[in-house]
């Protein structure tokens, strides 16, 4: 490849990154902050020592999960905006073996796991099943289901699951320490959540790029009638592709709360769920981007909770550079589609999932 | 009885303004799913530029003018740039979500203008009627007149019909000389100033001040009663209400148990969803397929090329 294909194959995510700097300068210059010192705080933030690089890593493990599994969900051409309440469903599934299982660590953290993704993916079938059966657009129903999931989390937090005497929103009484995810060294970096995020990516990889599943899945989603017509039975395969995407999503609930806070919280999730949303977009929903992306991701997300305590500047400068970072890449899509289009003089724009969300009845 | 009603009334004034804007932009087949960041960040906006000019009205007119421009961007990336409506609404969504809490990090819980009472005379005296509805704000009565001017211009109107050939069907629209595309842009963005009002009325009269996730899940609840309300005024004014009253109710709930508050406050949420489960049951819908009448109250037809491009070419 020579450099002239090099350079218009990527300049839609150069241009992306440069116009997120562009904005992030600007937004950091209005709070009255230093760019660059901004940027050396996130940075340093999230790889400075080995203990904050495995804070990024325990923030990239979920990530990557829940955008596994949005990329199953994608395929099928569903908007499963229900992960968050996945998620938090794994973590009670989880937080269930944890809290009554007895028995040596491996095993406990095992059925947690297991329970996770149980949970996870049954609270998606669930969503599944609202669409196909019920109707209702699995984005609203999905919504619903995460109302309720956290709804759920909180009463256990507050209610039966309550620490001894005292009822705080701050979460459960922590774990016992046999269903812990182990960890190395003296980090919170855990090896287990680390490898079964890498495990999901390499599963789902191969699922859509290998399988016949994965092949009928994307029939599926690119044309639902066709795929009707063909004798793919469309409506087991949304409720596979939900329960499998929920699944991973649930696990990542279950590395939340056996690994990270080893305990129940109401806010649980941790807004994965959304965030991984908008990581397979910037992956253009392609499993080999998830796992580099969701690392960025991770970096701006652990290094700027530095930045209120060292230059005074809100925690959410890693949203909005997330933000930015996404809606540019998409927009440049668009024009780039759009410029194309001009000088062939062709109509046709980039495919499109045929997905319409008012679409309920 | 009459103090009930009137708080319910005065808390749904925002939501009024949330879905009778995101109905009109709906009904002209743009999907604006960025509606809980985009609340966030005009209910930050309405209160950061009251408190920065002492004008209500400024802070009013800064958040709509900043949900208009989220909504235009939708309707830009659908028309222009062929993009899905549902991805450049997520990541609005996230996006503007994020920049409320950045850019509104000087103003968490600061004191503020208000919204100031104004009662109207002679009205306010009728009994009940009077304590109900004419005892509030200017904002409150502005969104009661809101939802009938809307009725009266979609449905009573030439524009009003122009704008349901547009959502509805857009090629027949455009063979009749309507421009599709340019009117989509204008309704997406008057419907997104009418969010960016709602956004307003919450940090500066129902829930006065801001801090960070201040009207999380307002949007999303207001994207659902849309649908429930059948992309009419009048069904989506009472879905706001309903919704009200369920939280009203849960409130009150927390004295009987004290343990479950907070579970309480979440509930109306996913209620309301749930009732759209219903609203779309088989049952409902043989029911209205045999009595045609009822439709009107119970069957509800999303616009036909909602969230669908249109190409001239």
């Amino acid at each position: 490849m020579n450099f002239a294909d090099l350079w218009k194959r990527s300049r839609t995510g150069v241009f992306a990154v440069a116009m997120a700097l562009v904005v992030g300068i600007l937004l950091l210059l209005v709070a009255g902050a230093n760019p660059f010192e901004a940027l050396g705080v996130i940075i340093d933030g999230s790889l400075g020592s080995t203990a904050r690089f495995g804070d990024t890593l325990m923030v990239w493990a979920p990530l990557v999960l829940a955008a596994a599994g949005l990329l199953i969900t994608f395929a099928a051409g569903l908007w499963n905006i229900g992960v968050e309440g996945q998620i938090v469903f794994g973590a009670i599934a989880a937080s269930l073996v944890a809290r009554e299982v007895s028995g040596p660590t491996w095993l406990i953290v095992t059925l947690a796991l297991l329970a996770g993704f149980a949970g996870g993916g049954f609270w998606a079938f669930l969503a599944g099943l609202l669409r196909t059966y019920g109707k209702v657009n699995e984005i609203f129903g999905g919504l619903g289901l995460f109302f309720v999931a956290q709804a759920l989390a909180v009463y256990l937090v507050l209610g039966p699951w309550k620490r001894p005497g005292v009822a705080s929103t701050s979460g459960t009484e922590p774990f016992p320490r046999e269903s812990w995810l182990p960890t190395l060294g003296s980090t919170r970096l855990s090896w287990v959540a680390v490898l079964v995020a890498v495990i999901a990516v390499l599963v789902v990889f191969y699922l859509l790029r290998g399988t016949r599943f994965g092949l009928r899945l994307k029939a599926v989603g690119k044309n639902m009638r066709s795929a009707f017509l063909l004798g793919i039975p469309t409506g087991r395969y949304m409720l596979a592709a939900f329960a499998l995407g929920g699944g991973l999503a649930g696990l990542a609930g279950a590395v939340q709360a056996t690994g990270f806070h080893h305990k129940l919280v109401p806010s649980i999730s941790g807004g994965y769920g959304f965030l991984a949303i908008l990581v397979a977009m910037l992956a253009g929903y392609a499993a080999r981007w998830i796992a580099p992306i969701a690392f960025v991701f991770a970096m701006l997300a652990v290094g700027s909770t530095l930045l209120p305590l060292k230059l005074g500047l809100d925690s959410s400068v890693g949203g909005v550079l997330q933000g930015v970072l996404v809606l540019f890449t998409i927009l440049a899509q668009g024009w780039q589609a759009r410029r194309q289009n001009r000088s062939d003089g062709v109509a046709a724009g980039p495919p499109e999932p045929p997905i319409v969300p008012g679409e309920v009845g | 009885m009459e103090a009930t009603l009137a708080s319910i009334l005065a808390a749904s004034t925002p939501l009024i303004f949330i879905v009778i804007g995101e109905t009109i932009t709906e009904k002209a087949g743009v999907i604006n799913l960025s509606l809980d960041g985009t609340v966030l960040l005009s209910a930050m906006v309405g209160f950061a530029g009251a408190y920065e000019s002492g004008s209500v009205i400024v802070g009013f007119a800064a958040a709509a003018l900043v949900s208009a421009l989220a909504a235009l961007l939708v309707a830009y990336s659908s028309i222009a740039l062929r993009l899905n409506q549902v991805a450049v609404g997520f990541v609005l969504f996230q996006l503007t979500g994020e920049m409320s809490a950045f850019l509104g990090d000087p103003y968490v819980r600061v004191p503020g203008p208000t919204v100031t009472y104004r009662p109207i005379p002679l009205l306010e005296d009728i009994p009940f009627v009077g304590k109900v509805f004419f005892q509030h704000d200017l904002v409150v009565y502005g969104s009661i007149v809101l939802i009938f001017v809307t009725y009266w211009f979609m449905f009573r109107t030439r524009r009003g019909l122009k704008l349901q050939a547009v959502g509805e069907r857009p090629e027949a629209a455009h063979s009749r000389g309507v421009p599709v595309n340019r009117l989509r842009y204008l309704y997406a963005a008057g419907g997104g100033a009418l969010v960016g009002m709602g956004g307003a009325a919450y940090s500066l009269g129902a829930k006065i001040g801001w801090s960070e996730g201040h009207t999380t899940g307002l949007g999303w609840i207001a994207l659902a009663i849309v649908i429930f309300g059948g992309w009419h005024p009048y069904r989506a004014a009472f879905g706001v209400y309903l919704f009200g009253a369920l939280q009203f109710s849960a409130i009150k709930l927390q004295d009987v148990f004290p343990d479950l508050t907070q579970v309480l406050g979440t509930l109306p949420f996913p209620i309301m969803i749930f009732t759209l489960v219903l609203v779309y049951s088989d049952q409902v819908r043989s029911l209205t397929d045999r009595y045609p009448a009822l439709r009107g109250i119970l069957g509800s037809d999303p616009p036909s090329a909602i969230g669908t491009r249109f190409d001239v070419d």
